[in-house]
């Protein structure tokens, strides 16, 4: 998948159901955005239908919101608590079971060839598809469970017509346009009409537009998409300050990492409904007969006290210092490690945190410091 | 089934023999189901996986000339390494490794070598002693300091003994707490650094404990000149895959799984001079 690879065309947006007719008729597992619990998730879709058309997001620290907007399209909400990598990434995942044989065991690894498709995935989800797959296959080691699902993934992404008002992916060079990394763009036009803007961004996507019936895309509909993203990336309130790599590592005995402290539940929320946030723990079981065992991996936090517990305790006893190990990995040691930030600017961590916490504040607050000493 | 080799996958062993070393700690001999041998560097660990139970990161601390028994030395501390203990030979282990960073033995051709070690500390080191004790004429002088908490805690003293009567290197050792019977020395490892017998400029130094102990010894070194990226330390953290996957092992920008365990000081000293890292 690559940038835009030059095919485009309009696709009347009540001809939407025939993309997902032919992504099913690929054999691909369909996930995309629909309505559940009062929030915007990701679930398989049947069809047209389980999109969340005419449903809008209202977002700020610690607050999240569904109002009822007859004039939104199908992808007017912006990112909710879910991200992609549920899915490549389970929040549990069995590693493998083993038996017991005479002379020991056996082990079986489990086998899953669902190939997935994804639709509506956001430019700073590319970006934190991207990151993962630098933590779990460009390494020294790969994850084959998340390599194989990744390498097979369709995406259809979509350009985002509005922002939430915690977002800052611009400042993470992460969007909100979509430039790499995809199948299928959509931008979806409203102005007096209803249609996408469909580009592609690799053979697959080529393959799959032919398949729909179109028409050409014409300058107009480029201008109209264009002043869209425009419009959104204009209203984006909300920054992350470039020089935080370097910031936060000269202030990490500075005093105000207590008072962040004296607000942070350590809920471990932020890393939770983070798109890149990627640590696990792996819990080892048995059936009551003893014979059988499994592992299975779940999803972890560094907010957690056990997360870095060692014969003796933990090392990090105190929530001021798990905040610290969870935003300096993010925002500076993400860089040595994975030669990237590992924040998108999604707004998640901000709209989902109990108690309002808003990592842009934080690092700007860190700035400020740096600047008086 | 699949059959291409997942970093998260076991590979099975099996217990030759066990070996008491000390009230809580033992040492396991193992052989691959495979018959293949275990090629590995001093210094690198092994995740050992007891069915049922879980998995836990140790040491290899075996010879690394002998690669057709993986030796373990491990203290009975957690739920894991208590049922280690109780294993019998024949019984089945998981391994998933080598994996880590090596001690500098190549690196230090020429060098005096001080290794610095407390408690279990000494297990990982000691595939490193059989290495410059192989290659004895390789090295300048060699220099072995142990501390243990009392004389019955000293880890494999049959072999410290055996090295201490050599001509080609010296071996003192130290208790916390002496008892009646012990003529030897009492205090902190540290404290022998001073008195030990090596060329500061050109020596390299290999430390293995718990962390006070090897932040003291740190400054100790760097007190008699030994420079910063000379001194090598192997350091323990929290380990889910070993591979960096977990997360659980990150000491500032490193991971001790991957990047370590055992570091140039120079590239962690910010992590010894902060708390909670």
């Amino acid at each position: 998948m690559g940038k835009t690879s030059g095919g485009r065309a309009i696709l009347p947006a009540q001809s939407l159901q025939t993309l997902i007719d032919v992504v099913h008729s690929q054999g691909y597992r369909l996930i995309g955005p629909t309505l559940e619990d009062n929030a915007i998730v990701y679930d398989d879709l049947e069809n047209v239908e389980n999109l969340p058309l005419g449903i809008s997001d209202r977002q700020s620290p610690g607050n999240y919101r569904l109002e009822d907007d007859p004039s939104a399209g199908y992808f007017a909400h912006v990112v909710g608590p879910h991200s992609w990598k549920r899915f490549l990434f389970p929040a549990a995942q069995k590693l493998w079971s083993a038996t017991r044989v005479d002379q020991g065991f056996s082990i079986q690894t489990p086998e899953d060839e669902t190939k997935l498709a994804f639709i509506g995935v956001r430019a700073c989800e590319i970006k934190a598809l991207q990151m993962q797959d630098r933590v779990f296959s460009q390494g020294p080691f790969t994850d084959n469970g998340y390599g194989e699902k990744r390498q097979n993934c369709l995406i259809i992404a979509v350009n985002c017509s509005r922002a939430a008002d915690t977002c800052f992916c611009s400042s993470m060079d992460a969007g909100p346009r979509v430039t790499e990394g995809f199948d299928l763009a959509l931008t979806e036009l409203q102005q007096g009409r209803h249609d996408f803007l469909i580009e592609t961004g690799s053979a697959n996507g080529e393959a799959l537009l032919k398949e729909l019936v179109t028409r050409k895309a014409e300058d107009q509909d480029f201008a109209e998409a264009d002043a869209q993203l425009a419009a959104t990336e204009a209203s984006i309130q909300r920054r992350m300050p470039s020089n935080i790599p370097e910031v936060l590592e000269r202030h990490l005995q500075d005093e105000h990492w207590q008072t962040i402290e004296s607000r942070c539940l350590n809920c471990s929320n932020c890393t939770l409904v983070c798109p890149t946030c990627f640590c696990s723990t792996v819990e080892d079981t048995t059936d009551l007969t003893g014979q059988h065992a499994e592992r299975w991996r779940y999803w972890d936090s560094c907010f957690n006290t056990d997360f870095s517990y060692i014969h003796g305790g933990s090392i990090r006893q105190s929530g001021a210092a798990r905040y610290r190990q969870w935003i300096t990995h993010k925002l500076s040691y993400w860089h040595k490690q994975f030669g990237t930030s590992g924040c998108t600017g999604c707004g998640r961590c901000i709209t989902w945190c109990p108690v309002g916490i808003d990592i842009t504040e934080e690092a700007a607050t860190f700035c400020e410091i740096d600047k008086r000493s | 089934m699949k059959t291409s080799q997942d970093p998260m996958t076991p590979n099975l062993f099996q217990v030759q023999r066990i070996r008491r070393e000390l009230a809580d700690t033992f040492t396991l001999e193992l052989t691959a189901e495979s018959n293949n041998e275990f090629p590995f560097l001093p210094g690198q660990f092994n995740m050992i996986y007891l069915f049922g139970s879980g998995e836990v990161p140790i040491s290899i601390s075996g010879d690394p000339a002998q690669p057709n028994r993986l030796i373990h030395t491990i203290r009975a501390v957690g739920s894991v390494t208590e049922g280690l203990k109780s294993c019998k030979s024949g019984d089945m282990l998981g391994i998933r490794g080598p994996f880590g960073s090596a001690w500098p033995v190549e690196q230090a051709t020429g060098q005096d070598i001080v290794i610095i070690t407390g408690g279990i500390g000494l297990a990982p080191l000691r595939p490193a002693i059989y290495h410059l004790l192989a290659n004895r004429q390789r090295y300048g002088k060699i220099v072995i300091l142990y501390g243990a908490r009392t004389p019955a805690d000293i880890l494999f003293r049959k072999e410290l003994e055996r090295w201490r009567s050599r001509f080609d290197i010296s071996v003192e050792v130290t208790v916390d707490q002496a008892v009646s019977n012990w003529s030897g020395r009492v205090g902190v490892v540290p404290k022998l650094i001073n008195r030990a017998d090596f060329a500061p400029e050109e020596t390299t130094a290999l430390i293995c404990g718990p962390e006070i102990m090897m932040r003291f010894s740190v400054k100790a070194l760097q007190e008699r000149g030994v420079k910063e990226d000379h001194i090598y330390v192997s350091m323990e953290r929290n380990m889910k895959c070993a591979i960096g996957f977990c997360g659980h092992c990150q000491l500032g920008s490193q991971f001790v799984c991957k990047d370590g365990p055992v570091f140039p000081y120079s590239q962690i000293s910010s992590a010894f001079r902060i708390r909670e890292l």
